[in-house]
C-alpha cells in the first residue's frame, strides 16, 4: 500500500476510536487496526452466552466526557447512558445501606448509621464537589513538563498555579491532603460510621494494588467521583446495549469522517527507521505504511513488544519497565433465569438499579487487600454488582437478567506465579459466588452461564498488560505529567512520529475518551500532520 | 378543581410523590417518583406509560368527513388513507392557528380528531353545509401512550387482531386487549418508537393492568408529564399555550401565530380547494412571515465558564423549562425561546423559540438571557435544525 495514511491506530479500543473519530473529522485520512474481531478494547458488548449480552470487561460509563459525545454526536451513532439511581451495600447482619440521587432518602438510610453523619454528607458531596470543579480542566489539558523551558509549557504551568490559588484556603489543603492521604484517612476527618466509610472508600482503591488504608488512595477517590452526567459531578451509567456500544457508536463517528477500521488485523511491530516510526508490520507480514503511527496499547506491549528496546534509549526503557501495570481485578459475569433478591431487603426494588457492592468493613476490605499482596485472590473479596437489564431490558431476554461483578483483589502475579490463573480460574469464581450468596442465597439456583475472567483472562483476550483496567494504575507516581513517564507526558514519545492516546496517558483509564481526544488535539497542534 | 381521569385509581396508588397537575381540568401525573429521571430514561431506553386521556377528542363522521375535515384543516385530510394518522393544524378565518393535533381515519367516512383545547364549537361551526355529524368523546375514550424502545415487543405481548410488526409510522389499527376492542395508533409525543392506545372509558382499569403486567418484563415504567416534557423538547416539537397560542384565546393580535411562524409549513396544502384561512396563508407565503420557530442549542462551554466565575459548577434545572427568555442580538431583542431543557441524552442544552425570521437560518447565532447567581447575563444560542433526537427506530 503507497504511503496515503496519515496516521495509523494501533488498536481499536474507546479510546483509539476517540482519536482517530477526531483526526477524520479534521480530514485526516487515519486507519483503526484492532487485533479482535470485536472492537472496542475493554469496552465491549458481547453475546456470551445466547440472547444475553455481557458488558465483558468494562461495565459502567461515568467518565465519557459530554464534549466528546456532542463533538462526535455520539446519539446520533447510537449512544445511549442511563444513569445508575443507587448505591446499594447489603450487610452479613441483615442490615443494609442504600444511598440514592434523593438526599433526603439518603439521609433516613444513613441516620440508621449515624444521624452525625448523615447531618455532614451534603457538605461533603458538596466538598468533593468544588475538588472536581478544579481537577476537570485538566482532565482535557495536555500535562505541562515542570522540566521545561518551553515558554507555551510554562505558561500553561502558571495557570494551573494560578487555579490553584483561586482556591479558598482550606480546598487548598483539602487538595493536598487529598493527595498523600488513604481513603480512610480522608473520610475519617468526615464521617465516624464504618459502614459509611468502608463503603465510600472502595472508589479509591478500584483498579489499583493499593489497599483503603493505603496512602494516596484519596486522589483516586476523587478521580471516581468525577464521573459526570449532565453537568453534576456524581452519576454513573449503562450504556444501553452495553459498553461495547459507546464503542461502536464512537466508530459510527469516525466511519462518518471517513475513518478506515480493519479489525483482526493484529500488529506484530512498529516499523521504526533513522529514529522515525514509519507505519506498522501485521502478523503475517502485511505493512502499513503512515505519517504518523499512534499507539493506544499499553506503553509495555508499545515499547517493549511493538517497536523493541533496539529503538529506544536505556533509561526510557528502565522507566516502562518501571511503569506499573499490576492488575488486581477480576470479572464475574452471569445470566440469570430471574432477579436475585437479598436478604437484608427483599424483592426486586429500585435498589437493585443502581451498584451494589459488597464492603461491609473497612476491616473485610483490608483483609481482602491483605491476601493480595501475599499473591492470593481474595477469599472474601470486595464485589462491585450492577443488574444492568434492570434498566436497559436489550442486554436479556424478557424477564431474565444479566449481572456483572467487579471482583477485587485478583493481582495478576499470583504466588504460583501467573500462569497459574487457569488452574485457579474456576475456584476464583467460586470463591465470588459463594461470597454474593452469603447475601443473596437465591443466586446459585438462578445462574444460567458463569463466565469468569481473570486479570490474566483480561490480558489474553484485550491485551491489557497484566490485566490493568487502566493500562497503568493511577497512583500519584503514574498520573500527569508523570504518565506514562517523565518527559514523555504530552502524547509524544521518543519515537518521532509515533504518539500515545490510550488511558496509559493523561488523564488515564476508565471510559473517559479524554487521551484519545486530548492526543488528537495535541497532534493536530503540532503541525506534523 | 380538577377530576380525575378514567385511570386514576391505578396513577393514584402508583403516584408515591403526589406530584400533580392539572392538564385540561384532569388530575395528571407530574412525576410518580421525587424526580423524573426513571421515567425520562424509561422513555428513551424502554417504555414509559402514560395517560393521555386528557386530550381532547372529537369523532367526524359522515358521508362529507373528508371533504369537511380538508376545509377545516391547513392539510388537505381528503388524501389520508383509511387507518392512516395525520398530524394537522387549524386556522381562524386569518390564518392563525388555533390548534395543533392529529386526524385518524377509521373507516371509509369515520374520522378522529385531537386537539389540546376544546374545539367542538369550532368544529360545528364550520361543518355547516357538509354532511358530518360531530360527536365529543373526550371522557367517554380514555387514551394512553406507551412510548419508548421496547414498547412494539409489550404490545404484541398483550393485543390480539393487529399485526404491530407491520403497523407503519403514523398508522392505526383496531386490535384487542384481552379481548377489550381498542384502536392502536403508532404516534406520540416523545419522538421515539412508540403507540399510543385508544379505548372505552369503562375498560381503563383492566388495559392499565394488562399493559404494566406484560411491561414489567420489558422495563416498562408508569411516566408522568415532566419526563414527557423532556422528550418532546429533544424532538423538537411544539406545545399549544407555551410555544403558540391559540388564535382564539389571545387578547392581541401580535400574539397569535400562523403555521408557518411555528414550523408547521409542511402541514399546509395551500394550492387546493378553499379552506379556513387559505387566503390568508397564501398571502403570507407570498410576502414572508415575521417569525420562525427554530431550534437552538445553547453553548455548554459559555454556561461552564459563567458558572466558574462565580466559583460554581454549571447548574441547570433538572426538568424542562416553558417560561419565556429573550433572545438579543447585540441590544435589541429579536425573539424569544419558548420552552427548553437539558438533554440527558445529547449532553446538550436545548431550547425551542420565535425569532425574526431573518435569524432563522441554522447556524445563525444570537445570544440567550441565563441568570447565574442572581445576576442576567447571556449566552451563545446558535439555531440548529430539529427534531435534536431522531432515532431510525421511529419510523424503522
Amino acid at each position: 500500500m503507497a504511503s496515503q495514511l496519515d496516521a495509523v491506530i494501533v488498536g481499536g479500543g474507546h479510546n483509539g476510536l476517540v482519536c482517530a473519530a477526531y483526526l477524520a473529522r479534521a480530514g485526516r485520512k487515519v486507519m483503526v487496526l484492532e487485533r479482535r474481531p470485536v472492537l472496542g478494547g475493554a469496552a465491549v458488548s458481547e453475546e456470551v452466552f445466547p440472547g444475553f449480552t455481557f458488558s465483558v470487561f468494562s461495565y459502567v460509563v461515568s467518565l465519557l466526557r459530554p464534549e466528546i459525545i456532542r463533538d462526535l454526536e455520539l446519539s446520533r451513532f447510537g449512544l445511549q447512558l442511563i444513569p445508575l439511581e443507587c448505591a446499594f451495600t447489603p450487610l452479613p447482619d441483615g442490615n443494609s445501606l442504600c444511598r440514592w440521587s434523593d438526599w433526603e432518602q439518603s439521609r433516613r438510610e444513613i441516620e440508621r448509621f449515624s444521624k452525625r453523619d448523615a447531618e455532614i454528607y451534603p457538605a461533603y458531596s458538596q466538598a468533593m464537589m468544588q475538588m472536581g470543579r478544579f481537577v476537570k480542566p485538566i482532565l482535557s489539558m495536555t500535562p505541562p513538563d515542570p522540566a521545561s523551558r518551553n515558554p507555551a509549557e510554562l505558561w500553561e504551568l502558571l495557570q494551573l498555579g494560578r487555579r490553584f490559588a483561586a482556591l479558598g484556603e482550606e480546598e487548598r489543603f483539602l487538595k493536598l491532603k487529598m493527595f498523600t492521604m488513604s481513603a480512610v484517612d480522608f473520610l475519617d476527618r468526615w464521617f465516624e460510621s464504618d459502614v459509611l466509610k468502608a463503603t465510600m472508600s472502595v472508589s479509591g482503591i478500584i483498579g489499583t494494588f493499593q489497599g483503603v488504608r493505603s496512602p494516596g488512595t484519596a486522589y483516586v477517590l476523587l478521580h471516581h467521583y468525577m464521573g459526570e452526567i449532565d453537568g453534576a459531578f456524581r452519576s454513573w451509567g449503562f450504556s444501553r446495549g452495553g459498553t461495547g456500544q459507546v464503542s461502536l457508536a464512537i466508530a459510527g463517528s469516525a466511519r462518518h469522517h471517513g475513518a478506515g477500521i480493519r479489525t483482526e488485523a493484529p500488529i506484530e511491530k512498529i516499523l521504526v527507521k533513522d529514529g522515525l516510526a514509519r507505519g506498522v508490520v501485521l502478523e503475517g507480514g502485511e505493512e502499513i505504511l503512515s505519517k504518523l503511527v499512534i499507539s493506544s496499547v499499553d506503553p509495555h506491549l508499545t515499547f517493549l513488544k511493538m517497536v523493541g528496546p533496539e529503538h529506544l534509549e536505556d533509561e526510557f526503557i528502565e522507566a516502562i519497565r518501571r511503569y506499573k501495570l499490576r492488575g488486581s481485578s477480576g470479572k464475574v459475569n452471569l445470566a440469570l433465569d430471574r432477579v436475585p433478591e437479598f436478604k437484608c431487603r427483599p424483592g426486586v426494588g429500585p435498589h437493585l438499579r443502581g451498584d451494589v457492592a459488597i464492603s461491609p468493613s473497612i476491616d473485610y476490605l483490608e483483609r481482602a487487600y491483605d491476601e493480595a499482596k501475599y499473591g492470593r485472590y481474595s477469599r472474601r473479596p470486595y464485589l462491585n454488582v450492577v443488574i444492568p437489564s434492570l434498566c436497559d431490558p436489550s442486554v436479556a431476554p424478557p424477564g431474565k437478567h444479566v449481572m456483572s461483578i467487579f471482583v477485587q483483589y485478583a493481582p495478576y502475579h499470583l504466588r504460583e506465579g501467573a500462569a497459574a490463573w487457569p488452574s485457579q480460574r474456576e475456584a476464583f469464581g467460586d470463591a465470588v459466588i459463594d461470597t454474593l450468596a452469603e447475601y443473596c442465597p437465591t443466586l446459585r439456583d438462578s445462574i444460567l452461564h458463569r463466565q469468569v475472567l481473570t486479570p490474566w483472562d483480561i490480558e489474553q483476550i484485550t491485551g491489557l498488560g497484566e490485566g490493568n483496567i487502566f493500562q497503568g494504575e493511577l497512583s500519584l507516581e503514574q498520573i500527569f505529567f508523570l504518565r506514562p513517564a517523565p518527559r514523555w507526558a504530552r502524547y509524544r514519545t521518543p519515537v518521532r512520529n509515533l504518539w500515545m492516546c490510550g488511558s496509559a496517558v493523561h488523564p488515564g483509564g476508565g471510559i473517559m475518551g479524554a487521551p484519545g481526544a486530548n492526543a488528537a488535539r495535541e497532534i493536530l497542534r503540532s503541525g506534523t500532520l | 378543581m380538577p377530576v380525575p381521569t378514567p385511570f386514576h385509581s391505578r396513577t393514584s396508588a402508583l403516584c408515591t410523590s403526589y406530584r400533580w397537575k392539572d392538564w385540561a381540568g384532569f388530575y395528571a401525573v407530574c412525576s410518580y417518583d421525587t424526580n423524573h429521571d426513571r421515567e425520562y430514561f424509561a422513555f428513551r431506553h424502554a417504555a414509559g406509560l402514560l395517560d393521555v386521556s386528557p386530550l381532547f377528542k372529537y369523532r367526524v363522521v359522515g358521508s362529507d368527513a373528508a371533504e369537511f375535515l380538508a376545509f377545516v384543516m391547513a392539510r388537505d385530510i381528503r388524501r389520508v388513507k383509511p387507518f392512516q394518522v395525520s398530524y394537522c393544524c387549524f386556522c381562524d378565518g386569518k390564518g392563525k392557528v388555533i390548534d395543533d393535533g392529529t386526524v385518524a381515519r377509521l373507516g371509509e367516512t369515520d374520522y378522529r380528531v385531537t386537539s389540546a383545547s376544546p374545539s367542538l364549537r369550532w368544529l360545528q361551526e364550520h361543518a355547516r353545509g357538509f354532511g358530518v355529524q360531530i360527536r365529543d368523546e373526550s371522557e367517554s375514550v380514555a387514551a394512553l401512550a406507551l412510548q419508548g424502545p421496547t414498547s412494539r415487543e409489550i404490545l404484541k405481548q398483550v393485543s390480539q387482531d393487529a399485526d404491530l410488526d407491520h403497523l407503519r409510522f403514523f398508522r392505526i389499527a383496531q386490535a384487542r386487549i384481552d379481548g377489550i376492542p381498542v384502536e392502536i395508533s403508532r404516534t406520540g409525543y416523545t419522538g421515539d418508537l412508540g403507540y399510543e392506545i385508544w379505548l372505552r372509558a369503562q375498560d381503563a382499569s383492566p388495559v392499565w393492568d394488562r399493559l404494566m403486567t406484560a411491561g414489567s418484563s420489558y422495563g416498562a415504567v408508569p411516566a408522568g408529564l415532566d419526563a414527557l416534557d423532556v422528550t418532546r423538547v429533544e424532538a423538537g416539537f411544539i406545545l399549544q399555550g407555551v410555544d403558540y397560542h391559540s388564535a382564539t384565546r389571545c387578547p392581541t393580535e401580535s400574539r397569535k401565530s400562523s403555521p408557518f411562524e411555528i414550523g408547521l409549513e409542511w402541514t399546509v396544502d395551500l394550492e387546493r380547494e378553499p379552506f379556513m384561512g387559505q387566503e390568508a396563508l397564501r398571502l403570507e407565503k407570498r410576502e414572508g412571515s415575521r417569525w420562525s420557530l427554530v431550534g437552538l442549542e445553547i453553548s455548554w462551554e459559555e454556561l461552564e465558564r459563567l458558572y466558574e466565575t462565580h466559583g460554581l459548577p454549571p447548574h441547570l434545572p433538572a426538568a424542562a423549562w416553558r417560561t419565556a427568555v429573550p433572545l438579543y442580538d447585540g441590544q435589541r431583542q429579536i425573539g424569544r425561546a419558548t420552552s427548553g431543557s437539558w438533554s440527558p441524552l445529547l449532553k446538550k442544552n436545548l431550547a425551542l423559540a420565535s425569532v425574526e425570521t431573518r435569524y432563522a437560518e441554522p447556524g445563525t447565532k444570537f445570544q440567550i438571557e441565563h441568570t447565574a447567581e442572581y445576576e442576567r447575563r447571556t449566552l451563545t444560542a446558535t439555531v440548529v435544525p430539529r427534531p435534536f433526537f431522531n432515532p431510525e427506530r421511529k419510523r424503522a
